[in-house]
């Protein structure tokens, strides 16, 4: 009995539970810094067991974590495999580092009485988060789902100090969002209906042999239709411009580094571990859903990226034809299209904070929105993140010995694997495109002279350092590139067993 | 075969229900009336789950002595008991994001919050 109670035995329920407790703590503190430093604590622990997890799951293989001991399919169970543990390592680490970057931004960005309950919100979504990718039960997969999703919107909105129209991109996301859920619910209920069981491995199990059944189908249909507005897949994105561009910066950069990737996790689950003995069905959705739903947003993206002026409104375009290039490997339906995508979350993830931290700094230290002509002469005034900014853009862009690169060489490889030509070409047309607004704030940045009345900017170790980390591994990650692309490939194993059993 | 369509009347009415509180939340500007649609779209689910764990003739699960009770299946019914409370979470922050756009805009009508919106955003 002693030994079930050791932390390291109960460390994939922990991760989930210890931030959820932590959050009301931290939301009743009346000073900022100390809530912030719960808040810290809260995501070191996180990191401190995920990487543990991931470690023990590297070696020795899935870990199935059963809820007050109730085995399933009855109680409720918590599986870390070699996907999930890939992929609460990256939440939990881009948790921390948006975590060192909110004190000071957030001082900044909202008003001081609700800065210590921001950090009450932002363990909710975190922890929301972990337990949305670990979880093995798709009803309990719907609580985190609306846990981390409500936690997102009330972060947003937050954004109003600066901007009042933080509040109606607030509402939306929310009104689009509870619909999105609310399809999810159908469709476990519909699955519920014939299977009679919720257990995620209990379900793959009756479904393989229902495979003809039309509620079955209905109810796939459902569920993948909401997680698509929850990863902010093409027509399904509204909700994604607007709650990115006016969010304060800290909150921009913690839901572009987890809460999409999160989301799409749990979709290629679906897709390729729920329904791994549906083969017609899911190639169709894989063919006619995702395949194009991810060109047109690529295209939709980066067409315009390179039309906006305000630069946090350009990187939530980016964002969205990036997500676009994840699904495209998902949409391949291949163990390298899957690994490619999963690449691609954890690369995704680094770059997108990196230049949402960059932009967030200029607009605290300029205290104004940024717009293009802002950036001018940046590389004068504000030197440490005009490098940065550079290194992640570069990066973004494919070039080699980044991260970017990496990405780019695995998603061409699967398509050229799968010999879909037309697509082939896509992608290197849209990374040529992309050029078009990554060169636009180059240009700005290094190439024109300072504004009359901009002043030096001291720049703030605060904001800068994470920053710096992000840049850093950029590059560090492009040359030695073991750690990303071995989990990728521990979590296409994980996700596409069909292959290997 | 009215026999099959009545006999399945409470699925109907889900999907009557449902048709209903989706149209609400795309066509109306209000967005007090958004969130009625929401919430109605919302119970529409719950409903389909309490139909789905009534057994006809069933009873509450609840252990009699009796041999051979019918039991209804409690499990979709506690389902919904977790889905309510997201839902009463969901209304009430949509509520308080209503409150503080009122204050802001002035106004709670989606076409005159855009209007103010592109006014700001030419300016």
């Amino acid at each position: 009995m002693i030994e079930n109670l050791a932390i390291e035995n109960n460390l994939p329920a922990l991760q989930v539970v210890v931030p959820l407790l932590l959050a009301p703590i931290a939301a009743l503190l009346t000073v900022p810094f100390l809530s912030w430093l719960v808040a810290m604590a809260g995501a070191l622990f996180c990191l401190y067991s995920s990487i543990t997890l991931f470690l023990k799951v590297s070696s020795g293989g899935t870990i199935n974590y059963y809820m007050g001991g109730w085995l399933p399919p009855y109680g409720i169970e918590y599986v870390i495999d070699g996907a999930s543990s890939f992929m609460i390592v990256i939440i939990s680490f881009m948790g921390l580092i948006a975590t060192i970057y909110a004190y000071t931004s957030l001082k900044f960005e909202i008003s001081k009485n609700s800065q210590s309950k921001v950090y009450g919100m932002w363990l909710l979504a975190l922890g929301g988060l972990l337990g949305l990718v670990t979880t093995g039960d798709a009803f309990n997969l719907f609580v985190f789902l609306e846990i981390s999703s409500l936690s997102s919107v009330t972060l947003v909105a937050l954004g109003a100090n600066k901007d009042k129209r933080a509040l109606t991109a607030a509402f939306n996301y929310l009104l689009i969002g509870a619909v999105g859920a609310t399809f999810y619910v159908i469709g476990v209920g519909l699955l519920y209906s014939v299977t009679g069981t919720l257990n995620i491995a209990d379900l793959t199990i009756k479904l393989s042999e229902l495979s003809d059944n039309n509620a079955v189908k209905a109810g796939v249909s459902f569920i993948i239709i909401g997680l698509m507005v929850k990863a902010a897949i093409y027509p399904l994105h509204i909700w994604l411009p607007a709650a990115y561009t006016f969010a304060p910066t800290a909150v921009s950069v913690l839901l572009t580094a987890t809460a999409t990737k999160a989301a799409l996790y749990v979709l290629a689950r679906i897709l390729f571990t729920l329904l791994s003995n549906a083969d017609e069905f899911t190639h169709i959705i894989l063919q006619w859903v995702f395949l194009p739903a991810s060109i047109i947003a690529i295209f939709f993206g980066t067409i315009r990226a390179i039309y906006e002026n305000d630069i946090k409104k350009l990187l939530a375009f980016s964002s969205l034809s990036q997500i676009g290039y994840i699904t495209i490997g998902l949409s391949l339906g291949t163990a390298s299209g899957i690994m490619a995508s999963f690449i691609h979350i954890a690369n995704h993830s680094m770059m997108k904070a990196a230049l949402f931290m960059g932009i967030g700094s200029i607009s605290i230290l300029s205290n104004q929105r940024v717009k293009l002509n802002s950036l001018q002469g940046l590389g004068q005034s504000m030197p440490i993140t005009s490098i940065c900014l550079t290194i992640v853009i570069l990066s973004l862009l494919g070039l080699p010995l980044t991260i970017g690169f990496i990405s780019k060489i695995f998603l061409l490889k699967a398509v050229f694997n799968h010999g879909n030509w037309p697509v082939l070409f896509i992608i290197v047309l849209t990374s040529f495109l992309a050029m078009g607004y990554a060169w636009k704030l180059i240009e700005q940045i290094w190439m024109k002279e300072p504004n009359e009345n901009s002043i030096k900017f001291i720049e703030k170790p605060s904001l800068y350092i994470p920053m710096i980390v992000l840049a850093f591994l950029n590059i560090v990650l492009g040359i030695y590139t073991f750690p990303v692309v071995n989990g990728a490939l521990k979590s296409s194993e994980a996700i596409f067993w069909k292959v290997l059993s | 075969m009215i026999h099959g369509i009545l006999g399945i009347w409470n699925y109907w009415i889900v999907i009557i229900l449902m048709m209903t509180g989706l149209f609400i939340v795309i066509s109306r500007h209000n967005l007090v009336k958004k969130m009625v649609g929401l919430t109605i779209f919302q119970t529409s689910v719950f409903l389909f789950y309490i139909s789905l764990g009534k057994v006809q003739g069933g009873t509450a699960p609840i252990l009699t002595g009796i041999k051979e009770t019918l039991y209804s299946n409690p499990l979709p019914h506690v389902l919904i008991l977790t889905a309510i409370v997201v839902g009463v979470a969901t209304t009430a922050l949509g509520l308080a994001l209503i409150l503080r756009i009122k204050n802001e805009f002035g106004t709670i009508e989606e076409n005159e919050i855009a209007a103010i919106n592109t006014k700001e955003n030419s300016q």
